[in-house]
């Protein structure tokens, strides 16, 4: 068992009363988990995902979990609702909602809870809602479980009114709909009207908006906020990022490896964070970090130093001799994909990069942003020569790479590499370690077998992964393990350049900030030239010289990254800038 | 910028009972091994994890012990009897019943069943075998081409996958065994294999196309190597595991189709010993000796329950969505 021990903060008395009381008719908890226990029976045994958590959660009023992929917070949440998947079981530790212990409670009694009293908002919009029933009739089936009364208009009605309310407009001929009619945002939008549908007192928001472009999440969970602040319903949001989850509750859980590493108030632990993982979590975090991240050897003090004030915003970078030349310069590169129309024989252009132009120097890093349908991806593959411009050129140092021979084309796969965003699909599952970095230079007829197999070791060496890791699999591998091993394939040929399509981006925190501290070790080594795709700007600030800001195909704005960040002249790139999560939340962390 | 949030909370409020500042202690939950490499464990693959998952099952156990003596006695017939199928027979024990050294008795033209029995299995296998061997190489071939190369070559090589699919397997081996005067288990399993190579060709081009989307496609690309190399390398060994469970299971339907081929006299000649052949032999003489039907059925139908078991087992390990809880 964790024994926890509050923290006393000088400006922030905690403890005994001082005088002060609450507002009226809010003391008495609505949600209250303690000591909660859950365990997975699996082929390996028992698994713990949750040790002894204690939550409180008061009438009206929004909380937050944090933590990493694995720490126990979904299933948290999925225990206060006893929907645990799998064979997921409270072992032991009380629920009580509204005073009443609901673990151990018959089904039929959850169920007649769940909805009326607890809603939920799932993760996926993509797959939460069932593709071959309209949104009205999916929304009528969560008022009809639920008991609502009346006929058949009013409960018409009352859909349109909810959907109305959940913020999409012309919500009558809506309900009508299919699901894959509606963007990701307006399904989003559709299941946070079925989880208000009966005014439940709980709301809990699993990752409501993880699966969004940023300018969607931020308008979704400003409504979401808006709506229970009017209806009083408490939010349980769960979330793997600390700068959204301090933007919108007032009290923080910090879970990690199924414990409650951290509670307290949001601003408090921003502010003062006391758990070594909590102080990491806030290090690390992209939004809240207010500049670059530096090189090896300023990283001794790389947690304070992230959040130290803005002294030196503008840190030089480190002295390359000359001035950088251009390495690779993108020329009006457009690219128009044909896709099959209504009719047969039909079709319709559409222009997915439409005139971009943007130039990497030797050594520095561009940032490609934009959200998902801005052209980046495409952009990046006709740099890396997998993709045909329609019109436009790439020129490597110098040359076009339309122009190179089959012999020059392949000699010039060496200088330039990917590194993929999904971990789980960049690396060959059939292959092992040492063969996935290896087949670079077995393909190249790099050196002799011996010399290859020195070159994997000094690779794993660089990307400070152990030299046993090489007789693994893939999927014995997390995911942060596997963007590694990426990166080492990537680096086996020694290439200039690095093309990194999202390549953090499905990485937790911690392990996102491990792995960009890599990149820019590698970055100073071996003074490689990053082209960074992603649609995360907070990123973008740690790692990029210059950002390239792309909508629709086009570039909106094109400027080194302190102009953008600090003097961002379009309005698309305010809302990105305005839609990180906790990006006003700066000033606080850094007082601390 | 966004509202911030907590500067509507008044700045001193005391955080009420529950949700005053705690943090739990240090020692617990190994914060240095965030991201660890395990390096005790023997290295695992998809292979090495699929076996693991098999060996537990007992399933796996009674399937490979069936295939196992099923294959035997088609190699080594001798082993199990003296007796020889078609030299050893009498006219004059023409069914007549067990009796020491004939345990199933005899049959019509007075042979040992039990002994006919055995030698039939290696005909079954022998088909199954051979034409499962070229059903997948013709329907990799023309799956993995089609859904890799894509364009006009998938356009041209599905519809002959579709037209061959519209064609009944059965009926199109009785067409052509019918006019085919040569005919041996090779001969059966070319007819065979000519008309059933299209559920594998489709599976394999639907494999194909999944997995040839994977970034890892795209890295190898990106390292220059060209498209066939992909294609053999990395595309195929990973859209093995599908056309594996379905070979396991064809198989068997493939020894069903041999015997149905023997049993209307189209498959292999009677000089051949099949269990299709004795099932035919054995329906003319079911009035009076309807027992003499069960041996040679029994022993097609273990065979096949062995092969589809054997497919089974393989699917749920090798594939994971399809894994029973």
């Amino acid at each position: 068992m964790t024994t926890q021990f509050p923290v006393t903060n000088g400006n922030l008395p905690v403890g005994e009363g001082d005088g002060r009381t609450y507002e009226a008719g809010t003391d008495k908890p609505l949600l209250e988990i303690r000591d909660l226990e859950v365990s997975f029976n699996t082929s390996e045994g028992v698994v713990h995902a949750v040790r002894g958590a204690d939550i409180t959660v008061y009438p009206g009023q929004s909380v937050a979990i944090v933590g990493e992929s694995g720490s126990g917070k979904s299933t948290t949440a999925h225990a206060v609702i006893d929907l645990l998947p799998g064979t997921g079981k409270v072992t032991g530790g009380s629920i009580k909602f509204d005073g009443r212990e609901i673990v151990g409670l018959p089904r039929t009694e959850m169920e007649a809870m769940r909805g009326r009293d607890i809603g939920l908002v799932p993760q996926d919009p993509m797959s939460n809602l069932n593709p071959v029933w309209r949104i009205g009739t999916q929304i009528e089936e969560a008022l009809k479980a639920n008991g609502f009364e009346g006929g058949k208009r009013e409960r018409k009605d009352r859909v349109a009114g909810l959907l109305q309310e959940a913020g999409l407009p012309d919500a009558e001929r809506r309900a009508r709909q299919y699901p894959h009619e509606f963007s990701g945002g307006m399904r989003q939008r559709s299941l946070i009207a079925i989880g208000l549908a009966s005014r439940p007192k709980l709301l809990i928001a699993d990752e409501p908006t993880s699966a969004l472009d940023v300018t969607v999440q931020r308008q979704i969970l400003d409504h979401l906020e808006v709506l229970t602040q009017e209806l009083g319903t408490a939010v349980l949001f769960i979330t793997h990022d600390l700068g959204l989850a301090a933007e919108r509750a007032e009290h923080l859980v910090v879970m990690f490896k199924g414990r409650v590493v951290e509670s307290g108030p949001a601003r408090q632990i921003l502010a003062n964070p006391q758990h070594p993982y909590t102080q990491r979590l806030v290090a690390s975090a992209p939004s809240l970090a207010s500049r670059r991240i530096q090189v090896a050897h300023e990283r001794g003090q790389e947690s304070d130093e992230l959040l130290a004030p803005d002294l030196d915003a503008t840190v030089p970078r480190v002295e390359r001799g000359a001035a950088p030349a251009d390495i690779v310069v993108a020329k009006n590169l457009t690219k128009v994909f044909t896709i099959r129309g209504g009719r047969p024989g039909a079709s319709a252009d559409f222009k997915a990069v439409d005139d971009v132009s943007f130039t990497l120097k030797r050594g520095h890093t561009l940032a490609l942003v934009g959200e998902s349908g801005s052209g980046k991806s495409t952009a990046a593959n006709m740099v890396l020569g997998l993709l045909e411009p329609t019109s436009g050129v790439v020129e490597f140092d110098g040359t076009d790479i339309a122009s190179l021979s089959t012999k020059e084309a392949f000699a010039f796969r060496r200088r330039i590499q990917p590194v993929f965003q999904n971990p789980y699909g960049s690396l060959d599952p059939t292959y092992s370690i040492y063969r996935s970095i290896e087949e670079p230079l077995a393909l190249h007829r790099v050196g002799s077998k011996k010399a290859r197999e020195k070159r994997v070791r000094e690779l794993l060496d660089l990307v400070s992964l152990p030299q046993s890791a090489m007789r693994r699999f893939p999927n014995e591998l997390s995911g942060g393990q596997r963007q590694r091993i990426a990166i080492a394939r990537a680096l086996a040929l020694q290439p200039e350049v690095v093309v990194l399509d999202e390549a953090v981006s499905a990485l937790d925190v911690l392990v996102q900030a491990q792995i960009l501290d890599l990149l820019g070790d590698l970055q100073r080594e071996l003074g490689l030239s990053y082209l960074f795709i992603t649609h995360d700007l907070a990123v973008v600030r740690q790692i990029a010289d210059s950002v390239v800001v792309m909508q629709t195909g086009k570039v909106v704005e094109q400027a080194t990254t302190d102009e953008v960040f600090d003097n961002p002249r379009e309005q698309y790139t305010r809302d990105l800038l305005a839609a990180i999560p906790g990006a006003g939340l700066e000033g606080v962390a850094i007082a601390g | 910028m966004p509202e911030n949030r907590y500067e509507t909370v008044p700045g001193g409020r005391r955080p009420r009972p529950g949700q005053e500042h705690f943090a739990a202690e240090v020692d617990e939950g190994g914060l240095g091994a965030v991201d660890a490499v395990k390096s005790d464990a023997a290295p695992t693959s998809l292979w090495r994890d699929a076996w693991l998952q098999m060996r537990r099952r007992p399933m796996f156990w009674v399937a490979a012990a069936i295939i196992l003596l099923v294959i035997t006695v088609a190699a080594f017939p001798g082993w199990f009897t003296s007796v020889h199928p078609r030299f050893d027979c009498e006219l004059a024990k023409s069914l007549a019943g067990p009796e020491p050294g004939h345990p199933f008795g005899f049959d019509k033209q007075g042979c040992d069943i039990y002994a006919r029995t055995i030698y039939g299995a290696r005909a079954s296998v022998l088909v199954g075998v051979m034409s499962t061997a070229m059903v997948v190489i013709i329907g990799t071939i023309m799956g993995s081409v089609a859904g890799y190369y894509a364009g006009w070559f998938d356009v041209v090589l599905s519809r002959i996958t579709d037209i061959f699919f519209a064609i009944p397997l059965v009926l199109a081996a009785i067409v052509i065994m019918s006019i085919t005067t040569n005919r041996t288990s090779f001969t059966v399993a070319l007819v065979l294999a000519s008309f059933g190579w299209t559920s594998i060709a489709r599976i394999t081009r639907g494999t194909v196309l999944s997995v040839k989307n994977n970034e890892f496609v795209t890295a190898a690309r990106s390292l220059g190597m060209g498209r066939g190399r992909i294609l053999l390398r990395h595309v195929l060994p990973n859209s093995a595991a599908p056309i594996i469970v379905y070979a396991t299971v064809a198989l068997g339907t493939f020894i069903v189709a041999e015997a149905t081929l023997s049993f209307l006299g189209i498959g292999l000649p009677p000089s051949t010993v099949s269990w299709g052949g004795d099932i035919a032999q054995a329906q003319r003489a079911i009035r009076q000796a309807p027992e003499i039907l069960f041996y040679p059925a029994a022993g097609l139908a273990l065979t096949v329950l062995g092969f589809i078991m054997m497919g089974d087992v393989v699917r749920d390990a090798l594939d994971p969505k399809a894994r029973k809880r």
